[in-house]
């Protein structure tokens, strides 16, 4: 820590389309909305873009709108505002949990739901000093050419941390995403891929605009796991979703993050007779989720640890939500 | 790149040329002498930095001063008014709430942000929102004592 700060021209666009055009005027240019992550990166020399474009003017960005077809949460809405929001914690109770548990207090009144989205991938051997780093030839996600988590792959393995994806995606929200060629919405499973150094799918020059969530029909929950129980980003998480049909079953969708370079949706057995909860489903389950996940040696607490903990808290959410 | 920029420190209005990259922090400690606030971990994970911008919590190692044009920033420096401690000041010190003292100045700033919008927390709430404020003291009990007594004070 404790670099000086990379010198950088703040652009403070007012519209989606001025930030647009100011990402197309400044090849490299960095988009910048709470800066809680970007701003330490750019102490440890994780990035230098010269350019930042502050997003924190613009209005368009963080509003909420409740509608028949659901509701559509900026991506400048802050997660304080997104866990104080009745619709939320009503509709959406694992979206308000995971963002409630992000980092501390004054983190959230500043952190923004796009922020947390589009966070980098995070790793032990990347979120270092810039000395630190050199002392170890840096690595594949920055100037290095070798991944020390992984030496023999070729494929940075950082894993992504975010709270909200998981807990957006088991409720099936889909995000807007505005560029020079207009706006495009996808699903938000299909924003990420599984590359540390490269893990979400935005084309240069576009913006993530909003979250959009189809109206509340699951009841659902998110629980992480980490060192300290506030601050830290978490060693994993998951978000569990149940829907409970009238003839009884239940369905279930989990989310996982933190184990890998996206956050995945885990495929399941299939549905649960909730009348008559059986130990051989969560068993299954508790297999499904271990065998989905692949954490690596990107945090200081063991890959197996972090595996068994995801897999008992997803069970432990699911039997909670019957 | 510089530029102009207004805002209130301590109900006091302060305009200065500053650089983009300026951080909060090294503006309140290096320009204005503000030493209160304090760099510890200097990276967001420590809460000494705490100050409050537009009266709620910040962390103002991570908070760019080219973003708080026209906020109205608050910091220990200003939460004593004609030479008379805060309530969370006093208690602090009445309670032993300040042992090295060095986080001290976030934990009372956290906790002002607290009290101003929950005048009666309960131990949930204010641990809550001491949640991002580390005391290396490991001294946690007699801050939770020291806003609890400011708040029976408060609302009494």
């Amino acid at each position: 820590m404790t670099e000086a700060m990379p010198q950088f021209q703040l652009i403070e666009p007012s519209t989606v389309d001025e930030a647009v055009a100011a990402l197309q005027d400044a090849p490299g240019a960095v988009l910048c909305a709470g800066g809680t992550d970007l701003v330490v990166q750019l102490r440890q020399g994780l990035s230098d873009p010269g350019t930042l474009v502050n997003l924190s003017g613009v209005a368009a960005l963080s509003t909420v709108e409740e509608t028949n077809k659901g509701l559509r949460v900026g991506a400048g809405v802050t997660l304080a505002e997104i866990a104080g929001m009745e619709a939320v914690a009503n509709g959406y109770p694992a979206v308000a949990k995971a963002a409630q548990s992000v980092a501390g207090p004054s983190h959230r009144e500043v952190a923004t739901l796009g922020g947390n989205l589009c966070l980098d991938t995070r790793c032990v051997y990347f979120n270092q000093s810039h000395w630190w780093r050199k002392s170890n030839s840096f690595c594949l996600k920055n100037r290095g050419d070798i991944c020390h988590v992984a030496p023999k792959g070729n494929r940075c393995r950082a894993a992504f941390s975010g709270d909200m994806a998981p807990a957006l995606m088991v409720h099936g929200a889909e995000i807007e995403i505005a560029g020079a060629n207009g706006v495009r919405r996808i699903a938000l499973a299909d924003f990420y891929h599984e590359d540390g150094a490269e893990h979400i799918n935005l084309e240069p020059c576009e913006i993530v605009v909003a979250a959009h969530l189809p109206p509340p029909g699951p009841t659902s929950d998110y629980e992480k796991i980490r060192v300290r129980g506030s601050i830290d980003f978490p060693l994993a998480g998951v978000a569990v979703a149940c829907n409970k049909l009238d003839d009884g079953t239940a369905q279930f969708t989990v989310a996982v993050t933190g184990t890998n370079s996206k956050p995945l949706l885990v495929e399941l057995p299939g549905d649960l007779n909730a009348e008559e909860p059986n130990d051989a489903f969560f068993a299954t389950l508790e297999k499904q989720v271990q065998k989905a996940v692949s954490p690596q040696r990107t945090t200081t607490i063991a890959p197996h640890y972090r595996r068994l903990s995801v897999s008992a808290l997803t069970v432990r959410l699911a039997e909670g939500l019957l | 790149m510089k530029r102009i920029v207004s805002l209130k420190i301590n109900g006091r209005t302060v305009e200065d040329v500053i650089p983009d990259n300026l951080l909060l922090i090294d503006f309140l400690r290096d320009r204005q002498a503000l030493t209160g606030a304090k760099k510890g971990c200097d990276g967001g994970e420590c809460g000494a930095c705490t100050v409050l911008v537009d009266g709620r919590p910040r962390l103002s190692c991570i908070t760019l001063t080219a973003k708080c044009g026209g906020a109205d920033i608050e910091t220990i420096e200003g939460q004593a008014q004609n030479g008379r401690l805060s309530a969370l000041q006093r208690a602090f010190h009445e309670n032993l709430g300040a042992q090295c003292g060095f986080c001290t100045p976030g934990m009372i700033i956290a906790a002002e942000g607290l009290l101003r919008e929950n005048p009666d927390p309960d131990v949930n709430d204010i641990k809550a929102a001491l949640g991002g404020n580390l005391c290396r003291c490991t001294g946690y009990v007699k801050i939770i004592k020291s806003v609890q007594a400011a708040a029976a004070e408060a609302t009494q």
